[in-house]
């Protein structure tokens, strides 16, 4: 099933020409993973998808994206972000203590229920394989957890909100080799939930877990294919240049 | 030959005189208050009314004259520098018209005090009505701290972190949300801290009160907001230099209860300021 349908997708920051004549569909239930060097418009091609670019004064976009075959610009964008949540590069944790930071979203969405609170947080730390951790220390600091112990919170508050599709922006740059085996291992499990759209700077994350791999290079997307197929035998000399190491 | 090492001596020498001269008069202008208005005070000279042509007596009416005027400041000067801190930071748009705005908050601040007490006699005692009232000098003296407010309240506002913002827009709360419940709470110690100077400004200035609310001499507390008060700096100037023998004593106690209003308020101000860095989580 299609999730995202983008069409022409072209994106401008005052000079800067972001994206450029973007078009592709995401399906729902998978990983497509977003490689491409920095600054090749990989955030901000995720960045649209839950409309977090809007917040720029400088943006410009032309071209449609529909969620669900319905154009995300008639979409309130509250309403949008519950359904597409977003874990992003570095662990934020709100300044709030670890329950409230998981059940900081549907708490603005307005439940007030302590039981029902309670027990999705439980299951969304669950979720994130975060349960076992912290289960006796709810109420303590998010920022006394560890870089990856933040970042599986951060998962599961995006969880928490019951979105379709999640979006993670670099999720393992500041993490450990085992931290991001952790984070790894929570998102293959998430994605028979949730469709997953995955911007790595990691070529071989993208190999270990994306369904789909996606090439951006300087705002165009260069290729679009199977990982496997990518990683083999990818059409193009450039994609096949950058998963071999020898630009980026 | 030149010898860089005493080339740094000297230059180290310089820096270190610089920055005590800037403690030398502080610590003489508390030293001198303190030891000549330190006799004057007694629960008598703090809470009875003055008498004999203020030549005996307390300062009761002016301490509270103070008191009224520092909290109605706040009352009228807090909620809107608030508001329009956060319309600042959070809410508009980088254009002519905010621009024009900052730059008055720019110009406000700068503007004499006595500027501000001619402005209040003409717009809350004349236009307005109010007459010299406890209401005209508490405005005046709010308008007077507005730009302490708003810049402080815009700084402590823009000083936490765009990502959280990010964060929890990202989860589907709204903006006022986020700034209710992310940006707001983390921006109150320097709120907190810009009010309590600005209270503490609005305490000390004589200019502002001198038209617009001060009463030279009334052995009674006033009854109602529209009614004039004493106020400690204006009535310090008075017994100073209006009326003759007045024991130095005082004119000493005066200053030290007004120098120690002020302390306080910055006191506090410091004590929160520490409190929440201590608490501060990221």
């Amino acid at each position: 099933m299609v999730k995202f349908d983008i069409k022409d997708l072209d994106i401008r920051f005052a000079s800067a020409h972001a994206l450029k004549q973007v078009s592709m569909e995401i399906r729902s239930n998978e990983i497509l993973s977003v490689i491409g060097p920095s600054n090749s418009g990989k955030t901000t091609f995720l960045r649209i998808l839950n409309r977090l670019n809007d917040l720029n004064q400088n943006f410009k976009m032309s071209g449609t994206v529909k969620l669900d075959g319905k154009d995300i610009k008639t979409i309130d964008p509250e309403l949008l972000r519950k359904k597409v949540g977003m874990v992003f590069a570095l662990p934020l944790p709100l300044p709030l203590s670890i329950f409230d930071n998981v059940a900081y979203g549907v708490r603005m969405h307005g439940m007030k229920n302590r039981k029902a609170l309670a027990g999705l947080v439980e299951g969304s730390l669950k979720e994130a394989y975060l349960w076992e951790e912290v289960k006796d220390r709810l109420n303590e600091s998010a920022f006394k957890l560890s870089g990856g112990q933040q970042q599986r919170l951060c998962i599961a508050r995006t969880l928490a909100v019951e979105p379709e599709v999640i979006l993670f922006d670099e999720p393992c740059s500041g993490l450990d080799p085992i931290s991001t085996a952790k984070v790894e291992d929570a998102m293959v499990k998430l994605k028979e939930k949730y469709t997953i759209v995955l911007v790595t700077n990691n070529v071989k994350q993208a190999a270990r877990v994306g369904d789909m791999t996606a090439f951006f290079l300087s705002g165009e997307l260069i290729e679009l294919d199977k990982t496997d197929k990518i990683f083999t035998a990818p059409h193009d000399k450039r994609t096949d240049g950058y998963i071999r190491g020898k630009f980026g | 030959m030149r010898d860089p090492y005493r080339t740094q001596r000297i230059a180290f020498l310089l820096l270190l005189l610089a920055t005590l001269l800037i403690v030398i008069p502080v610590g003489m202008i508390v030293v001198i208050i303190v030891q000549k208005g330190l006799p004057a005070i007694n629960w008598q000279f703090l809470l009875d009314m003055p008498r004999q042509g203020m030549r005996a007596g307390g300062i009761f009416p002016a301490i509270i004259g103070t008191i009224y005027l520092v909290s109605g400041a706040i009352i009228f000067a807090l909620p809107i520098g608030l508001l329009a801190a956060i319309y600042l930071s959070e809410y508009s748009k980088d254009n002519l018209l905010t621009r024009l705005i900052k730059l008055a908050i720019v110009n406000l601040a700068g503007v004499p005090s006595v500027v501000y007490g001619l402005f209040g006699l003409a717009l809350f005692v004349v236009f307005f009505k109010f007459g010299a009232s406890i209401l005209s000098g508490s405005l005046t003296l709010g308008i007077m701290i507005l730009p302490v407010i708003i810049t402080t309240s815009r700084e402590a506002l823009e000083s936490v972190p765009y990502s959280f913002r990010e964060v929890s827009l990202s989860l589907g709360a709204s903006k006022w949300q986020t700034i209710r419940h992310i940006v707001l709470p983390n921006a109150i110690p320097g709120i907190l801290t810009g009010t309590i100077l600005g209270l503490g400004r609005a305490a000390g200035e004589t200019a502002p009160i001198l038209f617009t609310v001060a009463a030279f001499y009334l052995p009674r507390l006033p009854d109602s907001i529209f009614d004039q008060a004493m106020a400690l700096p204006y009535h310090l100037y008075v017994i100073s230099t209006q009326v003759p023998n007045v024991d130095e004593k005082i004119r000493y106690g005066t200053a030290l209860v007004l120098l120690a209003l002020v302390l306080f308020m910055n006191l506090v101000a410091i004590i929160i300021r520490y409190k929440f860095r201590k608490k501060k989580k990221w």
